[in-house]
């Protein structure tokens, strides 16, 4: 009797806010809610899409940036939509595919980290943040046989051997970790070329937020799903750098200016590609 | 067959709350003082891991006196109350108000139902843009809620520490003169204790819930832990 009640307290213990909605709350989980076989439509559901998102390392720490638009068939649904988040002090994560689904298990990962900071009174190590985030991925994979896949992008400053490091997943949950950078969503193969051109090691944040957005400005050229740059209506990536010191978002600004240069460069070389 | 004795229900009651308020006093005080800056949470406590001041939620933290267990796992209950809340409505939506009443539901529901009533005493603290606007809750064993203004002390010593506090506390403190205030209210408290007495850094735990944690640095979560160099830095600053 006493050990089975000592057992029980053992095993409802949890630094998991996952775990335990999983126990009491498993309607608020966004991948619990699987669509049966019979009712599920054929084609898939037209709802909106997340696109591109880059990431890489610079001297110091990491970085990442996504563009503005959420796509919907062949009908822009967002020109504003934000894809990259900070997860916690030192981690961000940006994330591509079925956007509703996406930013669910964005606030979802943002509140286990919180969560298990204040049970356990430390930070989840880096790896363990990203092991996390790899079994939420997992636990969306029958929504994702389904059409409605999420494909996150983790990026964070490991504070124990002092570097940057970057994560990336598939839809069953697999976790690789990439060097260098790397890029997901519909216009990561236009990135990831511009990105093998552009990127040096060691580059300083100026250089890295400069070559995020001509990634990105690379992948909105070719790919429709993608948005550029927007002078217009004022519209700039969201980039993230994550060092030391934590997350920064780069202000509004400096974005404007670099995208600006960009454009200008872009526009003297009077090139067709 | 044994005959059960008859015993009246106000002398189980009694009995009850005598048994609690034994736990409770063995125990070292806590003092939480709502200021100028914001709300200081100062605890006595040797142990720089086994934590007495707590993290609930973006402006909301929690202080405890009693036995540990029982306390640590109201605490980390409170958590996920206020995670799950934030998380299916908003983070606004969640508050000390809301995370008290369950506190005194859940204490009062173990006082009456219980083998034994719990052995702690509560205090659930938010901060508001304003001082007026701090909340400060102290919940006691029989899951009695009051809602204090300006300070709470709570623990062994507490009417001598209240005394020190109450003469000390005036709603334009800084953190150093909370802190400062608190910690010699609680030196009071000691055994050896006297007026003026004071007690290292390492013998206390101190954590604040900053009013302008959004616009001075950035961050939604008011709650900052100190650790024995901020503590000493922050004795060391003039008030």
């Amino acid at each position: 009797m006493q050990e089975s009640t000592a057992n029980q307290v053992a095993g409802n213990a949890t630094s998991s806010f996952t775990e335990h909605l999983q126990r009491d709350r498993p309607d608020l989980l966004p991948y619990n809610r699987s669509l049966n076989p019979a009712t599920a439509p054929t084609a898939p559901l037209q709802v909106p899409h997340a696109t591109t998102i880059v990431a890489m390392s610079y001297g110091g720490g990491v970085l990442m940036a996504g563009d503005r638009r959420a796509t919907m068939g062949n009908v822009i649904a967002s020109r504003h939509i934000e894809k990259v988040f900070p997860a916690d002090r030192y981690s961000v994560l940006g994330i591509a595919g079925t956007a509703g689904i996406a930013i669910d298990l964005t606030r979802l990962f943002q509140v286990e980290l919180e969560h298990y900071e204040k049970i356990e009174g430390t930070l989840l190590s880096l790896d363990g943040k990203a092991n996390r985030l790899g079994a939420m991925i997992r636990g969306n994979l029958p929504m994702a046989l389904q059409g409605l896949a999420v494909v996150p992008l983790f990026a964070g400053f490991d504070t124990t051997a002092g570097v940057g490091r970057l994560f990336s997943y598939d839809v069953t949950g697999g976790r690789y970790e990439e060097r260098e950078h790397h890029t997901v969503g519909s216009g990561s193969v236009f990135a990831r070329g511009a990105l093998k051109k552009l990127w040096r090691p060691g580059m300083s944040e100026a250089e890295a937020v400069s070559v995020a957005v001509e990634s990105l400005y690379d992948a909105a050229d070719d790919d429709s799903a993608t948005g550029g740059p927007d002078p217009v209506r004022q519209l700039w990536p969201v980039v993230y750098a994550v060092n030391r010191d934590g997350a920064r978002r780069i202000p509004e600004s400096e974005l404007a200016a670099v995208a600006g240069s960009i454009i200008e460069a872009r526009s003297a070389e009077r090139r067709e590609a | 067959m044994t005959q059960q004795f008859y015993v009246s229900p106000e002398q189980l009651m009694k009995d009850r709350a005598d048994f609690a308020r034994k736990g409770i006093a063995r125990g070292r005080s806590v003092v939480v003082i709502s200021c100028q800056d914001g709300i200081a949470l100062v605890a006595e406590n040797p142990s720089p891991s086994l934590h007495k001041i707590g993290e609930i939620y973006d402006k909301i933290a929690f202080a405890a006196v009693g036995k540990y267990n029982e306390f640590e796992s109201l605490r980390q209950a409170g958590v996920r109350y206020a995670d799950v809340r934030g998380y299916s409505y908003d983070r606004d939506d969640v508050t000390a108000r809301g995370l008290a009443s369950v506190y005194a539901q859940s204490l009062g529901a173990v006082f009456t139902a219980e083998q034994k009533p719990f052995e702690v005493e509560l205090a659930v603290a938010e901060v508001g843009p304003t001082p007026e606007q701090d909340h400060l809750y102290r919940l006691t064993f029989d899951g009695s809620i009051a809602d204090e203004q300006g300070f709470i002390v709570m623990g062994g010593q507490a009417e001598r520490v209240s005394a020190v506090i109450a003469e000390g506390w005036r709603s334009s403190l800084r953190f150093t003169g909370a802190v400062r205030l608190a910690i010699g209210g609680l030196a009071s408290g000691t055994e050896q204790g006297e007026a003026g007495a004071t007690l290292p850094a390492k013998a206390v735990e101190v954590a604040v819930l900053d009013r302008q944690s959004e616009t001075a640095r950035g961050f939604r979560r008011a709650f900052r832990r100190m650790n024995d160099a901020d503590i000493t830095a922050l004795l060391a600053e003039e008030d």
